[in-house]
């Protein structure tokens, strides 16, 4: 940081248009999933569901009947990069339902518990601490227990279960925004509450909810996996990272590959979005300027 | 002459079973400034905010009537108040820079009351809003209107301020210390500018302060509250130049001279303000009044006719001229 004379008055709003590099990599790696995942009919090598029962277990690079199989194939001989660029769907369609869903409901609830305050306030942020009390893997697991597995219910499960984060969140953050003499004086104006929370009190939010959605974003892609390893998300035969680690584990002895890769692909997602959530927390926080 | 714009009678308020504004009587005119003067915690905002239908969730309004160009404001609901707000009266307050969303342009937020109000276009509201931060002698308006309230100075966030309580020509603008946070220039700015919109327009100004300079400069008349009661009112020239109540008087022998003659000692007011709840019995000046006699510990004097023009509350008001 240079230091710049306290006195200059800047002509345009300090939006600092800097790239930035520090996380740039990151940024291209998710970037780069999410182009995968979207165009994955086009990209992947062979349909990620054909077996091949002549072709199992190969190794990385073995070519079998004109089919390569980049990255080897598991156990009922179907191509791991196909798998994988197709489970990549199903990790950030959930991730990113769930994160939209669960940030949206614990948003709503935390604003409105902090705007109304009285009953309104106890009865959400009880339900707040009840919920983050209870383990999310059983909550899931007694949910899909009732209303079966499956690709819907997964996201239901971590919108249920997650949205007190974002209700923490918004909850503390309206406190101290509803309080601000602009939102009074908006008030004063005539402002209907709706507006009061959209126009003035969501936009000055906003920055904090988005690094929790970053975070969880990171946690729901883990979530995901978690629950399909356990067999209660994605049903077989659609490929999924979880359940791809989930039988692979079966053979990480004799084919390595079948657990690894997927394995490797959450690793590396789920570290570049926390790092770019770190990145976004920095910028955002007014000490780290 | 037309009746009032604001006719307040009666108002008591209350925070907690504690009254903090007690009795208090006030009526403004069309394009008439009345200031409210009065020591901090007298109950000058709670009335202000009662007028507006704002007061904090702990207080309440025991009795009294508020009446804006001839409707009751107490008694219509929560509602029709808001809709009021903004439209028919405004109000305006220390903190210029604070009271500016900085996220969003400062056009947007002058045009805001504009639209909840009186549902024009956004293309309307939009030059409107660009006409009004000419009004209040912000320059280069058409980019002011795109900027965020950092790139703007008190002083000018003070003048959107304003602008934004004007826009929907509210009939009464309620500034509670409106110049407290800015230096004395941009202040004397910013009073001039709400002079010159009181002539423009006609709004009717409720005017809290405890700065007798700024009274000497602005009011037309003067309503002075002390533990939550008006203990005298009347035009501006009137108090200055003789009191009724010898609170007024020490309150105005406080103002420092300006023609050179500075006082040696610039004289306080003896004593503090009785805490709420604990409003001593008769008159609640009695502990700081120098002229107090015998019945002043007993009965609380009411407003009365002074002997020229407005009222005043006290027993002894012949002593009064004699002080200091
Ligand atoms: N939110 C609140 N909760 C409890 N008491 C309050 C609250 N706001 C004000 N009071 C009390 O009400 C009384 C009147 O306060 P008010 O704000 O009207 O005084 P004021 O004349 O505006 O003073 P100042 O010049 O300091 O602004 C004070 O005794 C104050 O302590
Ligand atoms: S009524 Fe008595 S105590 Fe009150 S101001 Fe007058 S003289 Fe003083
Ligand atoms: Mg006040």
């Amino acid at each position: 940081m240079n230091a710049q004379p306290q006195s200059a008055t800047p002509t345009k709003p300090a939006r600092s248009s800097n790239i930035p590099w520090a996380a740039l990599p990151f940024l291209i790696i998710v970037i780069a999933m999410v182009l995968l995942a979207i165009a994955a009919p086009l990209v992947a090598p062979v349909d990620p569901n054909t077996q091949n029962l002549l072709a199992r277990l190969k190794a990385p690079g073995t070519v079998s009947r004109g089919v390569t199989y980049i990255l080897g194939s598991d156990e009922l001989g179907r191509d791991v990069l196909s798998r994988l660029i197709y489970g990549a769907r199903i990790s950030l369609f959930v991730a990113f339902s769930s994160v939209l869903l669960s940030g949206t409901l614990g948003s709503i609830l935390g604003m409105i518990a902090a705007f109304y305050r009285g009953w309104v306030e106890i009865v959400i942020m009880r339900l707040v601490d009840i919920v983050l009390s209870v383990p999310a893997i059983l909550f899931a697991i007694i949910t899909v227990a009732v209303m079966g597995p499956g690709l819907v219910n997964v996201v239901i499960v971590l919108a249920l279960t997650r949205w007190p984060r974002y209700a923490r969140v918004a909850y503390g953050q309206t406190l101290s925004v509803a309080n601000m003499p602009y939102v009074r004086l908006s008030h004063f104006m005539g402002a209907s509450w709706l507006r009061l929370l959209g126009r003035h009190v969501l936009p000055n939010i906003a920055g904090s909810l988005a690094v929790v959605a970053t975070l969880e974003f990171g946690l729901m892609v883990l979530f995901e996996a978690g629950l399909s390893f356990l067999g209660l998300g994605v049903q077989p035969p659609t490929a999924s990272w979880g359940a791809m680690l989930s039988t692979g584990r079966n053979y990480v002895a004799t084919a390595w590959w079948i657990a690894t890769f997927p394995g490797l692909a959450l690793f590396l997602l789920v570290l570049s979005i926390n790092l770019i959530g770190d990145h976004v927390r920095d910028r955002l926080d007014p000490k780290a300027r | 002459m037309t009746g009032p714009v604001l006719d307040v009678s009666d108002l008591s308020v209350s925070i907690r079973g504690n009254t903090v504004v007690d009795g208090v009587s006030l009526a403004i005119g069309a394009g008439e400034i009345l200031s409210l003067v009065g020591e901090s915690g007298c109950g000058k905002s709670m009335t202000a905010f009662a007028v507006m239908g704002l007061l904090p969730k702990v207080a309440k309004i025991d009795r009294g009537r508020v009446e804006l160009g001839g409707s009751d404001l107490v008694s219509i609901s929560e509602e029709r108040r808001r809709l009021l707000r903004g439209a028919e009266l405004a109000m305006i307050f220390q903190e210029p820079i604070a009271s500016l969303n900085p996220l969003m342009p400062i056009g947007r937020q002058i045009e805001e009351s504009l639209i909840i109000h009186r549902g024009v276009s956004s293309r309307e509201a939009k030059s409107a809003a660009i006409d009004m931060l000419a009004e209040v002698g912000i320059p280069e308006p058409q980019l002011r209107y795109r900027q965020y309230p950092f790139e703007l100075s008190g002083g000018m966030c003070q003048r959107a301020m304003i602008a934004m309580a004007l826009i929907c020509r509210p009939k009464l603008l309620i500034a509670d210390e409106p110049t407290t946070a800015l230096d004395v220039t941009i202040q004397a700015q910013i009073l001039e500018l709400m002079k010159r919109l009181r002539d423009e327009t006609g709004t009717a100004i409720l005017l809290i302060t405890h700065d007798m300079g700024v009274v000497a400069d602005m009011a037309d008349r003067v309503a002075v509250m002390y533990s939550g009661r008006i203990v005298e009112e009347a035009p501006v020239e009137t108090i200055f130049a003789s009191q009724r109540h010898p609170y007024t008087r020490l309150l105005l022998s406080t103002i420092p001279r300006l023609d050179g003659q500075a006082k040696t000692e610039l004289p306080v007011i003896e004593g503090t303000v009785p805490d709420i709840g604990a409003w001593p019995a008769g008159c609640r000046f009695n502990p700081r009044c120098p002229v107090a006699g015998d019945k002043c510990l007993t009965e609380l004097p009411a407003l009365a006719p002074r002997p020229d023009t407005g009222r005043a509350a006290c027993w002894h008001s012949d002593r009064v001229e004699a002080l200091v």
